[in-house]
């Protein structure tokens, strides 16, 4: 019987000393919780690594579960930033104020979405409506378009993105696009999809596009640094960062979704491969 | 030597024998804690699943009356994300299925033959390395699965095609054939007179060979002939899904194929039965509820999978053309609930959040039927007296 009341002493002594450590730890820090796209989630990443190195004491955890994640997260709390690669639709807004939340917008980055193919396809270039016509199935030969007598294979992101939901609104203009498409989860996923398959047509952030795959110019115009931030290159969005109000100013939350104002931010978003809203 | 009283009532325990009053009361209080807990234990297992049930079913029903039943069942049209939303999910069940059947026609009968070989053809000492080594497939994360489906299996299907698909035909056909015209041969040779019994088994053989050696061959240049456009495809899901379903086929009825036991066999051989005839006609037949049960297990391996179907299926909501053309992208539902779970939400359209209920639903009932039909070839076959 002793040894037993010797073990709960010794068990309820060792919960005090973790229970104290652990209210201790969260004092010492403070936490910033990001979710949302995986198309802005490598700024926020970098962002992050870039903010903790400056202040030790904050803690920054960044998820990427998608666009509707990120404004779900947002809405129930569940985050400080909810990253999107598109604007909250109109019934989030609402189920955000609803639970008493008021999501602010802040646009961190322009992002092209480049039509990639395949380094060997002969195609230069597309319209906006060849694309479109493309992924309703219209047209279903790269020989149509000027390349070679092989069927186009068809490469989507998952309706789950926000990439998707650019694409969907930017080129197909509420056509539907064709059963015949298949549907991968991630902006990476798109590009191997693409540099393995000499038939393939797809789209991904600007970020990943790199010399594996080959961009079309839509319209004539090239995706890049400037016909993308002018405005001229024909499919192009803002990235997002979703606050719950504006952050109080002076606070860690504040300094963190300004970043991208500052010169260092903008150096970072460059370096991934995005457009900065600034130009210094 | 004289034992002492005591340590005789003492026992080997260290204790008392007899008990006293105290003692029989604690030690009932005592049974009766371990009993509960053991209860306990058992009963929150089946709890989960009725929690489970229950809540499956509970945001299930409402998509049905929001949108209907037809629907759902009858169209090909699945675009849950537009304004004016369409949930027909019949390529994805025709997904779903043509996958599974897929993986099933590629790992039973590789399952069943690798079980038999291990059971009846290898020596003792190698089949305790091998079935580890097939057991250890069942080992890898089904993510592992799909990232090689993705970036190793789909590029070398698009560039290689028709001649991967060519040699793949023939690894699975050539011993299939050989066994087949062995075990022909082998049960027709009984049909002929004793005097040109063996001659007629060589002609029959020969015959037998040149007939699948035509077949072989017109196969080959079938598969050879072949284009794959894209190699994320029904068929890459299936070989997938199949190497998955593998270990469990074998290990289970290698263990039924076990269980038959020596006396049969040996009685089988007596009666002057050749190898084969006492596979195919005593042992096969003896272990086949095990074995029905190892394909019904495998095959709920086979639909259940997620991971790897997202990743190597395609994922395009349409029924390939001809149906079983695998070499098409298609849909599963398991990969449809992990693709559209992320906007699916109460705030965004009530029906697109229960849809995915539906689903899952859906693949619960199927689990359940198979598991429930497995079960029940079990037992007979235990009632049967095996």
């Amino acid at each position: 019987m002793r040894s037993f009341f010797r073990m709960i002493a010794a068990f309820s002594v060792a919960l005090v000393i973790v229970a104290g450590l652990a209210t201790a730890n969260v004092q010492a820090e403070e936490r910033i919780v990001i979710d949302g796209s995986t198309t802005v989630g490598p700024i926020a990443k970098a962002f992050a690594e870039y903010y903790m190195s400056l202040h030790k004491d904050v803690n920054v955890t960044v998820s990427e579960s998608g666009s509707g994640n990120g404004a779900k997260s947002l809405i129930n709390g569940m985050c400080d930033i909810a990253d999107m690669s598109r604007f909250m639709k109109l019934k989030e807004f609402a189920a955000a104020v609803d639970k008493g939340r008021m999501p602010v917008a802040h646009v961190v980055a322009v992002d092209g979405l480049p039509i990639i193919v395949h380094p060997s396809n002969p195609v230069k270039g597309l319209a906006v409506e060849q694309v479109r016509d493309i992924y309703m199935g219209r047209i279903n030969n790269w020989k149509e378009v000027g390349g070679p007598d092989v069927t186009i294979v068809r490469i989507s992101r998952d309706t789950n993105s926000g990439t998707y939901e650019s694409f969907a609104k930017l080129v197909m203009k509420k056509k539907k696009i064709h059963e015949n498409t298949e549907y991968v989860g991630s902006n990476g996923a798109v590009r191997q999809r693409v540099q393995s398959t000499p038939a393939a047509i797809g789209y991904a952030g600007l970020g990943f596009v790199d010399r594996s795959v080959k961009a079309l110019a839509i319209d004539g115009i090239m995706p890049d640094h400037n016909t993308v931030s002018s405005g001229v290159y024909p499919i192009a969005r803002p990235l997002y960062m979703f606050t719950n109000r504006y952050p109080k100013l002076g606070t860690h939350l504040h300094a963190f979704v300004t970043l991208y104002l500052s010169p260092r931010g903008q150096e970072i978003i460059e370096e991934i491969g995005f457009i900065p809203v600034t130009k210094y | 030597m004289i034992e002492t009283p005591d340590k005789i009532n003492r026992g080997d325990l260290g204790r008392r024998l007899m008990m006293g009053a105290k003692g029989k009361r604690m030690r009932m209080i005592g049974s009766r804690i371990g009993h509960s807990a053991l209860v306990l234990a058992a009963s929150s297992s089946l709890l989960a699943l009725l929690f489970i049930f229950y809540f499956i079913i509970r945001d299930a029903v409402p998509f049905f009356s929001l949108e209907g039943v037809g629907e759902f069942f009858t169209s090909t049209r699945w675009y849950p994300s537009r304004d004016e939303a369409e949930f027909g999910a019949l390529a994805i069940f025709i997904g779903s299925g043509l996958v599974t059947l897929g993986a099933v026609v590629f790992s039973v009968p590789m399952g069943v033959f690798a079980s038999l070989c291990l059971s009846d053809i290898l020596p003792f000492s190698l089949r305790q390395v091998v079935k580890p080594v097939i057991e250890m497939l069942a080992a890898i994360p089904s993510v592992v699965y799909g990232f090689f489906a993705l970036v190793v299996l789909a590029p070398m299907l698009q560039e290689k095609g028709g001649s991967l698909l060519a040699v793949g035909a023939m690894l699975v056909l050539v011993p299939l054939t050989i066994i087949l015209i062995v075990v022909v041969s082998d049960l027709t040779s009984n049909l002929f007179a004793e005097n040109i019994r063996k001659i007629m088994r060589i002609m029959t053989a020969a015959i037998a060979a040149a007939i699948s050696f035509f077949i072989v061959l017109k196969v080959y240049h079938f598969m050879n002939g072949l284009e794959v456009s894209s190699g994320t495809n029904a068929l890459n899901a299936s070989v997938m899904l199949g190497i998955m379903a593998l270990p469990m086929i074998v290990s289970i009825s290698e263990d039924a194929l076990n269980a038959v036991g020596r006396d049969l066999r040996e009685g089988s051989y007596a009666l002057g039965a050749t190898r084969a005839e006492t596979l195919v006609k005593v042992v096969v037949p003896a272990a086949k509820s095990g074995i029905v049960a190892a394909v019904i297990l495998g095959v709920m391996r086979a639909i259940g999978e997620t991971m790897v179907v997202w990743m190597a299926s395609g994922n395009a909501s349409r029924i390939p053309q001809p149906w079983f053309n695998l070499l098409q992208p298609v849909r599963t539902l398991t990969a449809t609930i992990a693709g559209d779970m992320g906007e699916a939400d109460h705030v965004t359209g009530s029906s697109r959040y229960h849809v995915l209920f539906v689903m899952a639903l859906c693949l619960l009932v199927i689990a359940f039927i198979s598991n429930l039909v497995s079960e029940l070839i079990v037992r007979r076959a235990r009632k049967n007296g095996r």
